[in-house]
């Protein structure tokens, strides 16, 4: 029996909604790998306090590690915390908090240590220092007993992790009990307190599974929703604009309900534009790291090694002298090649495993072309059907690799985010410190009292994957409880009404049903526009005007300044967001989401008048870097009140000598 | 397409409201058509091709078509989950068939260590509950500038 045609939305949404109201001492936002890690630790520290954990789709597969990883990033092992800080520093080109880095690195082996424990396969090295998957090496001992790891980089180790988010979230969910957890629950805004607005006292939602809204009082909350992706028009622009390199459901809720709650965020201009497998983004590091693929340009130079570039990489310096060369200067050579005319360029896989392979029996060369299709097949499936499906067996056809359309993130290789307060240690800069009301220090805390954030909303410090992004949930986790042990005479409240807030949650829902019967095409209609068409808009002005890949990244100052006007008549036309079913309405709230995300960061370009990331994006009236006077973090603030940005520079303070 | 779903395998997981593929789906995008009993995907081009509903599929139902943007047609990869390994079948367009085995987990699903009777003692220090339960000690930078 074929399916006839539906349209879309199988859950209509209807004009009034049920209401829930539920009070909380500790409200988690998010459900990814750091609230998991807060979901874990936090009942060990206050296990007497009421929690709810509330995520957008469901644990055991959300977030950013939901397709599963080939590797962990972060695993400091028999490296200092100290090294740790000097290459996230290098990466980053200088400006990062070296406290927040310090500290992660001091607790991130912690969770490494439990996901093994909790049956993640971690790769061992035997005697003979030959590799064993995550299965065979069990007989080594565990990481935490001292076997060893097998390590890519410095620090990378590698896993078998197809089931690396079902395992992490199932620990997470035990811990916090059934109970005290939503999934399918969208948190669209953060409530501050009728009586003091510098102070966080709820958030509001709805259920895109019944039509239900949520409103949650809490006295400290977590937002941990992931980066941002979608933002700019991706290079795939059909179906395969979903084969985005970043999870595709990531839409800036992180940062902006954190800016419309009052929160400073910090290097916002940041961003990643990472270098995959062209189209189908598969991961690169192994391929560079474990298997020593050379990258070739279109006449088969290996460019990157060239005297060109060494010259080149010296106008960076020291960042671009460093023994590894930061992540936006790859992709600046790389750039450079391809506006050169010397493109497309090729990951030389055909190379590398011959070389590889010169010394192995049958059998351990299977092994190495297992080790090769795994990297695709635990983290980026679509990309190992692309290799099918063009026939592409990596020992005889090379593939090309390409810069990818920019993310916004705060736990890979970029350091956007939120400004969030550094612990409470005498070595740490009074101005890291954010001090509550009661002028306590709470680590991690964002300058709104009460809100924390962790993984890829604590800003400046860049490199923390997935595993980091645990630990530092963790780390929030007990600062949270700590807040509610200080604060146990706090009562929040909310200045809005219960129907002024059903009334905002629902608007696009209203919208719909006031106009929708006016036209034949329920999509187009003068009193409205549908979330898709919003999408687009989105994304043609940051591809255009923003240093999108539509100008190779770069932009200028008036270009800027169109598209700060683009972006007003875009929150004006927000107003008029349509949506006739729940799934339509969530994509109304994340559409709206990924606008004030991408403003940020656009705003935060326009004020840092420099270039501090080539590779990433070049701003055409400031080329190259101005330490004199840009040595600095950018921090802005919003006041949804009046609809105005304040951005200012604050210092940056050089915590850990260089080596 | 990205992921579609067989409408010959597909029995809507027997009238449930809830299908495991909407159950799974981090992007929403799975739904059941409650008149059909079939489940389909809603949003194609919002499909990261994650295989999530694929792998939790119990009729194997579900299959990914590649990005029509840049995937020739011809080729399938498809998992077999097993409670310790998964096993990939990679069908090239030009007819090469591989096999890949990866184990997944090396423990039993569903006892994950929760650390449900641990207790944290010191909420003002730095520790996490684990490290203080196992004695460690928080690091300081070896200098500072």
């Amino acid at each position: 029996m074929a399916l006839p045609n539906k349209p879309l939305g199988e859950l209509k949404a209807v004009r009034d909604p049920e209401v829930e109201e539920r009070e909380v001492d500790i409200l988690i936002v998010g459900g990814g790998m750091a609230a998991c890690g807060t979901a874990f630790e936090i009942k060990k520290w206050a296990a007497d306090k009421k929690i709810l954990l509330v995520d957008k789709a469901a644990m055991e597969r959300s977030g950013a590690v939901a397709q599963g990883l080939s590797a962990i990033n972060t695993y400091i092992g028999d490296n200092t915390a100290d090294d740790y800080v000097r290459m996230v520093r290098n990466d980053l080109m200088g400006i990062v908090r070296e406290d927040l880095i310090f500290d992660l690195g001091c607790h991130v082996d912690d969770s490494v240590h439990l996901f093994e424990e909790w049956g993640l396969p971690v790769w061992k090295k035997n005697e003979e220092g030959k590799n064993l998957d995550g299965k065979k090496g069990q007989k080594m001992g565990t990481l935490k007993s001292g076997a060893t790891p097998v390590r890519t980089g410095k620090w990378q180790i590698m896993i078998n992790g197809e089931s690396y988010k079902r395992i992490v979230a199932e620990a997470a969910k035990l811990a916090l009990g059934d109970d005290n957890i939503l999934e399918r629950v969208f948190i669209v805004e953060l409530l501050n307190d009728a009586n003091d607005p510098g102070r966080i006292a709820g958030a509001v939602g709805f259920s895109v599974r019944e039509n239900k809204v949520y409103i949650i009082k809490t006295k400290t909350m977590m937002v941990a929703c992931g980066g941002a992706v979608n933002i700019y028009q991706p290079r795939s622009v059909g179906e395969g604009k979903g084969r985005a390199w970043y999870p595709v459901w990531n839409s800036g809720s992180t940062y902006t309900m954190a800016l419309r709650a009052g929160a400073e965020l910090s290097m916002m201009e940041n961003r990643f534009t990472p270098a995959r497998f062209k189209d189908g983004y598969g991961p690169v590091g192994a391929w560079f790291l474990l298997f020593k693929a050379k990258a070739l340009n279109g006449l088969g130079e290996s460019y990157a090694t060239g005297d060109a570039a060494k010259a080149e990489l010296e106008n960076y310096a020291p960042y671009g002298t460093a023994p590894i060369t930061p992540t936006c200067l790859r992709n600046h050579l790389m750039l450079f090649e391809m506006k050169e005319g010397r493109g497309p360029i090729q990951m030389d896989t055909v190379t590398a495993l011959a070389e590889l392979g010169a010394t192995m029996d049958k059998k351990e060369l299977k092994h190495l072309e297992s080790e090769a299709w795994e990297d695709f097949l635990d983290m980026t499936c679509g990309q190992a059907n692309l290799w099918c499906a063009t026939n592409t067996e990596p020992e005889k056809k090379n593939s090309e690799i390409m810069p990818t359309e920019p993310y916004l993130l705060g736990s890979h290789s970029g350091c956007c985010g939120i400004w969030t307060s550094g612990p409470d240690y005498d070595w740490v800069p009074d101005s890291y410190k954010i001090k509550a009301k009661s002028g306590k220090v709470y680590n991690r805390m964002t300058t709104v009292d009460g809100l924390f954030t962790a993984g890829d909303g604590v800003a400046c410090s860049g490199h923390k994957f997935s595993s980091g992004s645990h630990a530092e949930g963790r780390m929030a986790a007990k600062e949270m409880a700590k807040y509610v042990r200080d604060n146990a005479d706090f009562s929040p409240s909310i200045k809005e009404s219960k129907e002024d807030l059903v009334k905002m949650v629902y608007k696009p829902v209203h919208t719909f049903l006031d106009n929708c019967e006016y036209t034949t095409a329920i999509d187009i209609n003068p009193a409205y526009i549908k979330p898709e068409g919003m999408m687009y808009r989105l994304m043609k002005a940051t591809h255009e005007y923003g240093a999108g890949t539509a100008t190779y990244y770069q932009t200028t100052e008036k270009s800027l300044e169109v598209l700060m006007d683009l972006f007003e008549t875009m929150r004006e036309d927000c107003e008029k967001l349509a949506a006739g079913d729940l799934h339509e309405l969530m994509r109304a709230w994340e559409i709206y989401h990924r606008i004030y995300t991408v403003e940020a960061h656009c705003r935060h370009i326009q004020f840092r008048k420099e270039t501090r990331y080539p590779g990433f994006y070049y701003n055409a009236d400031h080329p190259g870097q101005d330490d004199a006077n840009w040595f600095c973090f950018t921090n802005s603030t919003f006041n949804k009140e009046t609809n105005e940005w304040s951005l200012k520079k604050v210092d940056y303070v050089k915590i850990i000598p260089d080596a | 397409m990205p992921s579609f779903v067989i409408s010959e395998k597909c029995d809507g997981c027997k009238g449930g409201d809830k299908t495991a593929c909407m159950y799974i789906c981090p992007n929403d995008l799975m739904v059941l058509d409650v008149d059909a009993m079939k489940a389909y995907n809603q949003e194609p081009d919002q499909c990261w091709e994650c295989f999530s509903c694929v792998k939790i599929c119990p009729s194997q139902a579900i299959e990914v078509r590649g990005y029509a943007d840049f995937v020739p047609l011809g080729s399938s990869i498809m998992p077999m989950m097993g409670t310790e390994d998964v096993m990939w079948t990679c069908k090239f367009r030009n007819g090469v068939v591989k096999r890949f085995k990866f184990p997944i987990r090396t423990t039993d699903e569903g006892t994950a260590n929760a650390y449900a009777d641990l207790q944290g003692k010191d909420l003002d220090s730095g520790l996490l509950s684990t490290e203080e339960a196992d004695g460690y000690t928080i690091p300081t930078p070896q200098a500072t500038v």
